[in-house]
């Protein structure tokens, strides 16, 4: 029995057992491409077909969405999601491609939209037969959100909506965004209105999504055009003028912190424990071996000292991060809450820093892409340095995870 | 404290549990009762004088009530009559002292303490009785350049007399013994490091008080001059001396690097709040993200610290075979914290922070003197490369 599946209560347990009985058969086979690591990786068709079959095999069989109403397409059951997710890492799934529905739209519809909108949106949400997107960042706001300009205009019982939305992950593939627009030009904060939209049937005629491409030369970013789009008023969340409120529901659930659990699964491709002990230090920190791997000058790169001293601090970052998930759990000796608004930016940073640290190691290997046969590690390090951007920019720059620090847990005065 | 062969799971907790959060909070109310920052200043900080560095400042009075409460014997063994708690206890017992920047030997007794124990013969159950009876005792070993290894001192035993110098000695004028690390020649056998307890007022030995910066200890070179050593005061069994203090050294990492994070706490906390309440250009300063940003880096700093801190006194008692390794990081990560936090707590203060009645000099000072102690990060790193790189 796992560390996790003693503290069980009945129904968890049961649920555990039946968790593992149905994944014990149901995994699919690895699709014959690289699987991917998130839901906004999903770039092409046979992505989408491949990661969407999954999500509902695992939905039908009751394993995503498990903590929702009945009536809302969900299992019915409490605190069961955090089970079903464990146990998906643990028979290592494939990813769930409907990740932004799942984590973002689910639980604000949910805590925000009307009756009919739940029972209407949220079961194809969870299924992964709908897939959505979320309309926030614009060209003109993105860590200032509050300031979005995309116009929402009532007329009668509906809305007419103008404007352009950025950055947006999957909205290629999406049959709905997530729309935070403005309905009131005259107060910021409270002039911003929360509304869903589809957006697939209304592609090629008042919308308009364009692929952009990223830093990495990748697809799977794009950007979005409204042009009198026209929608009921049946698909706004909560009141006019509450859009501010309802986006940090949303915002909270992206950031793991929101009531609901998300539900994920993921795990597949990685290499199998062959005793099943926990992983070594050495294969999670694979810039020691890189180092000794790598001649900088005619010398292993370990045995410079300047080279070894920073590998050695980025492996008391990497250790220090995970006690630091561990400190958090421990009542008495930590202020969780503190501890856990460090999260993302030690992460994206550590990432980050990371790879920068595996380039300078390499040297002049360091230049050579992942389509260079001779490049050190397949050519990963220039991928990931430039892919962490990602990470400290999405989601609250590091910028604003700083001020959120200073602000929430060391009561500064707010930078806004 | 033995290795072995099969690897153990440290508990999810660190091991805190209920006796550790006890004395945790009873530490925490102590320290704020009974030292706040207004007394220390008036108790280190009277005198601006930099000639005067070689005078021990502290309140004896203070000190017996925190002998009094038996935090001299948190580590010493149950079995000789200690309280025998777990490392993460007094790991949050020593960032409470930290915190405060207390004057005393509390961290040079615990260490010696931690020596005592992993030495595991009569004679060091002596010594460690003593201390459960309210000695003090430091740690004596430095050569001239201040080696951080354990077999670089340069005082010899021969035919019974303890005679050179030893460098760097902290708390020398407050603690009633030394344990010192010498080697001892033998009729035939050549030098064997040995460890031996002296009275500070044995015959022969001369304390000779640096001028120090960190108004918070005091320090010295110790001169022996042919000053008497009886079979009773070895406490190392023959040829051990060395593994013990090699068991030992994870423990001492730890201690110093608590009083690192519990003063590094009390820089962010003091900075954060003027930061607060100082006003420029109409606002409170810490408004403006180069202020802000900094404290934010500076808390993050501090809790990787403590994360580390609390993990390799987790490993002291669960995962040995890991506890160096993880104490390196925790000394490492801690000497870079304080660093960093040191420099922005007299730079956020403004001018007020380059004065000498602004507090935060005094918590800079000791921390410089933390830092340096049992090596320093690019030290501690070097030495992981080498525990890790063997491993390979």
């Amino acid at each position: 029995m796992s560390k996790n599946a003693k503290r069980d209560t009945p129904e968890q347990e049961e649920f555990r057992r039946y968790c593992r009985d149905w994944l014990a058969s149901n995994v699919p086979a690895a699709p014959n491409f690289k699987p991917l690591k998130n839901g906004a990786e999903v770039a092409t068709q046979q992505h989408l077909e491949y990661y969407s079959v999954w999500q509902k095999s695992a939905y039908d069989a009751g394993l995503v969405g498990c903590d929702y109403p009945v009536e809302y397409g969900g299992g019915g059951r409490t605190h069961c999601q955090s089970i079903a997710n464990q146990e998906m890492l643990r028979a290592k799934t494939p990813i769930l491609p409907g990740a932004i529905g799942l984590g973002m739209a689910a639980p604000t519809i949910f805590f925000h939209g009307s009756e009919s909108l739940k029972q209407r949106l949220l079961p194809k949400l969870l299924s992964g037969e709908e897939l959505w997107c979320q309309g926030f960042s614009e060209p003109g706001a993105g860590s200032d959100l509050a300031s979005v300009q995309t116009f929402a205009e009532r007329r009668g019982d509906k809305w007419v909506i103008n404007g352009h939305k950025v950055w947006t992950s999957t909205a290629q593939f999406a049959t709905w965004m997530i729309l935070l627009a403005r309905t009131d030009k005259s107060d910021k904060y409270n002039g911003l209105t929360y509304f869903v939209v589809p957006i697939k049937s209304e592609l090629g005629k008042s919308v308009t999504v364009r692929p952009l491409i990223k830093i990495t030369g990748e697809t799977g970013f794009n950007e979005e055009l409204f042009d009198d789009l026209e929608i009921d008023d049946a698909f706004r969340l909560d009141d006019v003028g509450k859009g501010w409120q309802v986006a940090m529901t949303t915002l909270a659930h992206e950031r793991g912190a929101g009531p609901l659990t998300t539900p994920m699964s993921g795990g597949q491709g990685l290499a199998e424990d062959k005793d099943s002990k926990p992983k070594s230090e050495r294969s999670e920190f694979p810039l020691i071996k890189l180092a000794q791997h790598c001649v900088r000058n005619g010398e292993p790169a370990i045995d410079d000292p300047v080279i070894r001293d920073k590998v050695m601090n980025m492996l008391i970052r990497q250790v220090g991060i995970k006690q630091n998930r561990r400190l958090r759990r421990v009542p008495g000796l930590a202020d969780s809450q503190r501890l856990t608004l460090q999260d993302k930016l030690l992460g994206t940073e550590y990432l980050q820093d990371s790879a920068a640290l595996a380039l300078e190691i390499e040297g002049p290997a360091g230049t050579l892409s992942n389509f260079d046969s001779a490049a050190p590690d397949n050519g990963m390090w220039p991928l990931a340095y430039l892919s962490s951007f990602g990470g400290t920019i999405a989601a609250g720059t590091s910028e604003i995870q700083r001020n959120i620090l200073g602000e929430r847990i060391l009561g500064l005065d707010k930078s806004k | 404290m033995t290795a072995t062969s099969k690897t153990i799971q440290q508990p999810k907790d660190f091991g805190f549990d209920a006796d550790a959060l006890a004395l945790k909070d009873v530490a925490e109310k102590f320290f704020q009762d009974n030292l706040p920052t207004q007394k220390l200043h008036a108790l280190v900080a009277h005198d601006s004088n930099l000639e005067h560095g070689t005078v021990s400042r502290w309140d004896a009075d203070l000190w017996q009530q925190i002998v009094d409460l038996g935090w001299l014997m948190v580590s010493v063994p149950e079995r000789v009559g200690g309280m025998g708690m777990s490392a993460v206890a007094v790991a949050t017992l020593v960032e409470q002292a930290g915190r405060a920047a207390l004057p005393g030997p509390l961290v040079p007794t615990l260490n010696v303490s931690y020596i005592l124990g992993a030495c595991g013969t009569d004679n060091a159950d002596a010594a460690l009785s003593l201390i459960c009876e309210g000695s003090t005792f430091s740690y004596a070993a430095c050569n001239k350049s201040g080696s951080w290894e354990h077999d670089t001192s340069d005082l010899v035993i021969e035919g019974g007399k303890l005679t050179g110098e030893v460098h760097f000695v902290q708390d020398a004028q407050k603690v009633d013994y030394f344990l010192v690390n010498a080697k001892l020649v033998n009729d035939n056998q050549g030098v064997d490091t040995t460890l031996v307890a002296v009275p500070a007022n044995a015959e022969g030995l001369s304390i000779m008080p640096n001028a120090i910066i960190d108004l918070t200890r005091d320090q010295a070179r110790l001169q022996f001059d042919q000053t008497p050593i009886e079979n009773q005061q070895i406490v190392s069994a023959p040829g051990k001396a060395l593994e013990a203090l090699r068991l030992a050294t994870p423990a001492l990492l730890v201690t110093i690097s608590a009083d690192i994070c519990g003063a590094a706490e009390w820089q962010l906390q003091t900075t954060a709040e003027y930061a607060r309440t100082r006003k420029q250009f109409d606002r409170n300063i810490g408004f403006f993200q180069a202020v802000k940003h900094p404290l934010a880096d500076f808390m993050i700093a501090i809790d990787l610290a403590r994360s580390h801190l609390y993990n390799a006194a987790c490993a002291i008692d669960f995962e040995p075979e890991k506890a160096e390794q993880f104490a390196r990081m925790a000394k490492a990560a801690a000497s870079d914290a304080a660093a960093f936090g040191s420099k922005k707590s007299v730079q956020l203060h403004g001018g007020i922070g380059f004065t000498w009645e602004c507090f935060v000099h005094i918590y800079m000072k000791r921390q410089l003197h933390s830092q340096t102690l049992l090596g320093d990060a690019s030290h501690q790193r070097a030495k992981l490369a080498e525990l890790i790189l063997s491993q390979s």
